[in-house]
């Protein structure tokens, strides 16, 4: 196999650079190089990128890996391959799997499994409290040690403000960013669609975005306070951007994320009960999903990330009470976030290349997101314009629970490099 | 219009027209239940499974009346009975049903969309027997045919739904029927179990009882279950009972000629004084048997039957 790879005449999007121009890309021995001598290029595997994008590898902060413990879901293997097919090259894996991560000695043992069947970089996060029960600080430092990037407790957000406020500064010695999953559990017993009008037509419990805005306002305070970076995961709620927003004029250590489905759906989905609309947090109203566009737009919402949440067939395929929250993401993200934003909501390609690579990565302080020489050759070539049927029981991940099968699709990953390696080709795991 | 609705799920996508084919249908039944020989072989050689996943006592003793009457074969599964417990999904349990060679199956489940999840699944005809907070739509079409051989024609009347609304499949069915036949809704109770969401659905919203029952001639009334209370909805029954429970006074400031509803089981002296209950304003036990007419109308249409004539199309 080669060690050099010369991408050839597609449009090239490097936002760390400021460079979107028609030109080549070249990479040697795993890494991005300014050119290529006159030996190399004859040697070097060439791809033509002509009517394509080559950009970054996408970053996603927020998958669901399943392993250990629920790998009938999803493994890292067929997590990864999913991430190869929506173009990315980096993700960040949740702790909540079977045991959760909160232990060096499971750390190490999803490290062994992304080693050996990982086909891109995928990094996992430790738990805040033992055992996810939010009652007393798991190991960070132990966590740290064994290679975690970050720590949060996910689905199951630390009600106690005060626990909250000691993982925060606790975590500052290690620089370890603490994301949160912001969510009230007093206020949504129960709940599995987003509080209003549309949860009272249908008769299910609501989840109201007050329950998010309480947490994301308590974050706010508890990063004043200690000068811990928090990050907030995938923001919902119309309100908690505006807090955020404030937030952040007064240099507050906040950032935050929002998902493709929250761009792109209302709970007026919901009409069906269709359980591959079920999410938490949930799906909320035009106003939330406008104020999500607006503020991925001005800055107060940093990146985009899928919370890419693989659940089987069976699972999902009951009464809505009854269904996981959670869809897949990685597969579809590109495609989506084009739509929505670029062509719906007039962001320039660039702005929303960055919201999924430099961003993410310079937020988690990875080394990654950039097409500059001496960079990691992590890279995906994507066709902005090809239009085709998304077949979720098709795709890499084990399961299909998303609400875009069968939906045409505009983007499309072609090529994705990881460390100068192709392992993703037109359709097919190549590589890892 | 012939009918062509197999699956009974929600009021609210019935048209005025089905509403009104339902009334007929059951205004031919009830007649049957007023002769000595109450049964009828318009459903002989088919097979209804009634399959209650949540406990109910009048809903599922009136469905089976209802498929009796008509000469059905009547199979009841409760919860505790049904392979649930053991962790069968509802899928399998219904395509088991289904397999088991059963003509419709009839549904009380507490998940809110079930029915609908079913009736996408089966090749049989499903009916909604009452699915979480969503919807009851044999309830709503029974109280508002018992409102219609009260009043006559349902437009412009004013009808007053009082008590646990948020929770209330009951209050959601009725809310969709009378908006279709022309009646005036306005709910009323607490603030926190009538929350002012449900003015998207077409109706008033109130925390004063008195402005509310003035001159309504309809108030149907919904059970305060105990639970909200422990779950900080209100205070206490005391409470509620002093604030919006329907006594003499009260009723006094209804229309004359009103009538006071409740789909059971009431609770005497909290939402409803005993008096008033058993009193000659009440309708309570008329919508009982109303109930076996009505559905012996749901079942007989959605197997295949063609409704009676319209005989008043309001």
């Amino acid at each position: 196999m080669p060690s050099s790879l010369w991408i050839q005449k597609a449009r090239v999007i490097d936002p760390a650079a400021k460079r979107d121009a028609v030109g080549d890309v070249f990479i040697k021995d795993g890494v991005f190089v300014a050119s290529l001598s006159a030996a190399d290029k004859k040697r070097a595997k060439k791809i033509d990128g002509r009517g394509l994008v080559a950009c970054p590898g996408l970053v996603d902060i927020h998958v669901h890996f399943r392993e250990p413990g629920q790998t009938h879901k999803e493994t890292i293997e067929s997590g990864s391959r999913a991430g190869a097919a929506g173009g990315f090259t980096t993700v960040v894996c949740m702790p909540n799997t079977a045991p959760v991560a909160d232990t060096a000695g499971t750390i190490q043992l999803i490290k062994d499994s992304i080693a050996r069947t990982a086909c891109i970089k995928v990094l996992p996060t430790g738990c805040i409290t033992v055992g996810m029960k939010g009652e007393a600080l798991a190991p960070i430092g132990s966590l740290k040690r064994a290679g975690v990037v970050a720590i949060t407790d996910d689905g199951d957000c630390v009600q106690s403000n005060e626990l909250m406020r000691r993982a925060l500064e606790y975590a500052r010695m290690f620089d370890l960013p603490v994301m949160d999953h912001c969510q009230d559990h007093s206020m949504t017993q129960g709940a599995v669609m987003n509080e209003g009008a549309m949860s009272t037509r249908l008769g299910l419990r609501g989840w109201p975005h007050a329950a998010e805005d309480l947490i994301v306002s308590r974050n706010v305070i508890l990063s004043t306070y200690t000068g811990a970076h928090v990050h907030l995961q995938h923001i919902s709620s119309r309100n908690s951007i505006e807090i955020i927003r404030r937030a952040k004029s007064r240099g507050i250590r906040v950032t935050a994320e929002a998902t493709p489905h929250h761009i792109a759906l209302t709970e007026g989905s919901l009409a069906t009960y269709d359980t591959n609309f079920k999410m938490n947090p949930p799906l909320r109203t035009e106003e939330d999903r406008m104020a999500i566009i607006d503020g991925l737009r001005d800055g107060t919402l940093d990146i985009l990330a899928t919370d890419h949440a693989p659940h089987t067939d069976y699972e999902k395929d009951k009464e809505f009470d009854f269904a996981p929250n959670g869809i897949l993401g990685l597969e579809t993200a590109l495609p989506v976030c084009l739509d929505i934003l670029v062509r719906r909501s007039r962001f320039k390609l660039a702005t929303v290349i960055d919201l999924m690579t430099r961003k993410p990565a310079n937020l988690m302080k990875l080394n990654a997101g950039t097409l500059a020489a001496g960079a990691p050759a992590d890279l995906c070539l994507f066709d902005p314009a090809e239009i085709w049927t998304y077949d979720a029981k098709a795709g890499f991940s084990k399961s299909s629970n998303s609400p875009w099968h069968g939906q045409k699709l505009t983007g499309r990953v072609k090529t994705t490099v990881v460390d100068g390696r192709v392992v993703f080709d037109r359709g097919r795991i190549v590589g890892r | 219009m012939p009918w062509t609705r197999r699956h009974l799920i929600t009021l609210e996508e019935l048209s005025v027209e089905e509403i009104d084919q339902i009334h007929a249908t059951a205004t031919a039944f009830k007649k049957i239940l007023g002769r000595t020989v109450k049964k009828v072989p318009a459903l002989r050689g088919k097979t209804i499974v009634n399959l209650f996943l949540e406990p109910s006592t009048r809903t599922r003793m009136a469905f089976d009346m209802a498929a009796k009457r008509l000469s059905a074969d009547v199979i009841s599964l409760d919860g505790s009975s049904s392979s649930t417990t053991k962790g069968e999904t509802l899928r399998d349990t219904a395509q088991n049903i289904e397999a088991l060679q059963a003509d419709m199956i009839v549904i009380r489940h507490a998940a809110a969309g079930s029915p609908l999840y079913l009736s996408k699944i089966l090749g049989i005809p499903v009916i909604n027997a009452g699915d979480g907070a969503h919807e009851h739509p044999t309830q709503g079409l029974l109280d508002t045919f018992t409102m219609r051989e009260r009043l006559g024609s349902l437009k412009g009347r004013k009808v007053v739904i009082l008590g646990d609304i948020l929770f209330s499949r009951v209050a959601r069915s009725n809310i969709h029927a009378l908006n279709k036949l022309g009646a005036n809704v306005t709910i009323v109770g607490p603030s926190t179990l009538v929350p002012a969401w449900f003015t998207t659905l077409g109706v008033s919203v109130s925390h004063d009882l008195r402005s509310a029952l003035e001159d309504a001639e309809v108030v149907m009334l919904l059970r305060i279950q105990h639970e909200r209370q422990t779950a900080g909805m209100f205070p206490s029954l005391g409470e509620y009972t002093s604030l919006f429970g329907l006594n003499k006074t009260r009723a006094s400031w209804l229309h004359p000629k009103a009538i006071i509803m409740h789909p059971g089981p009431i609770n005497r002296g909290v939402e409803i004084d005993s008096e008033l209950a058993d009193g000659e304003h009440s309708v309570i036990l008329e919508q009982v048997t109303n109930g076996i007419a009505v559905r012996m109308a749901v079942l007989y249409l959605c197997s295949g039957g063609q409704p009676e004539a319209v005989v008043t199309s309001d």
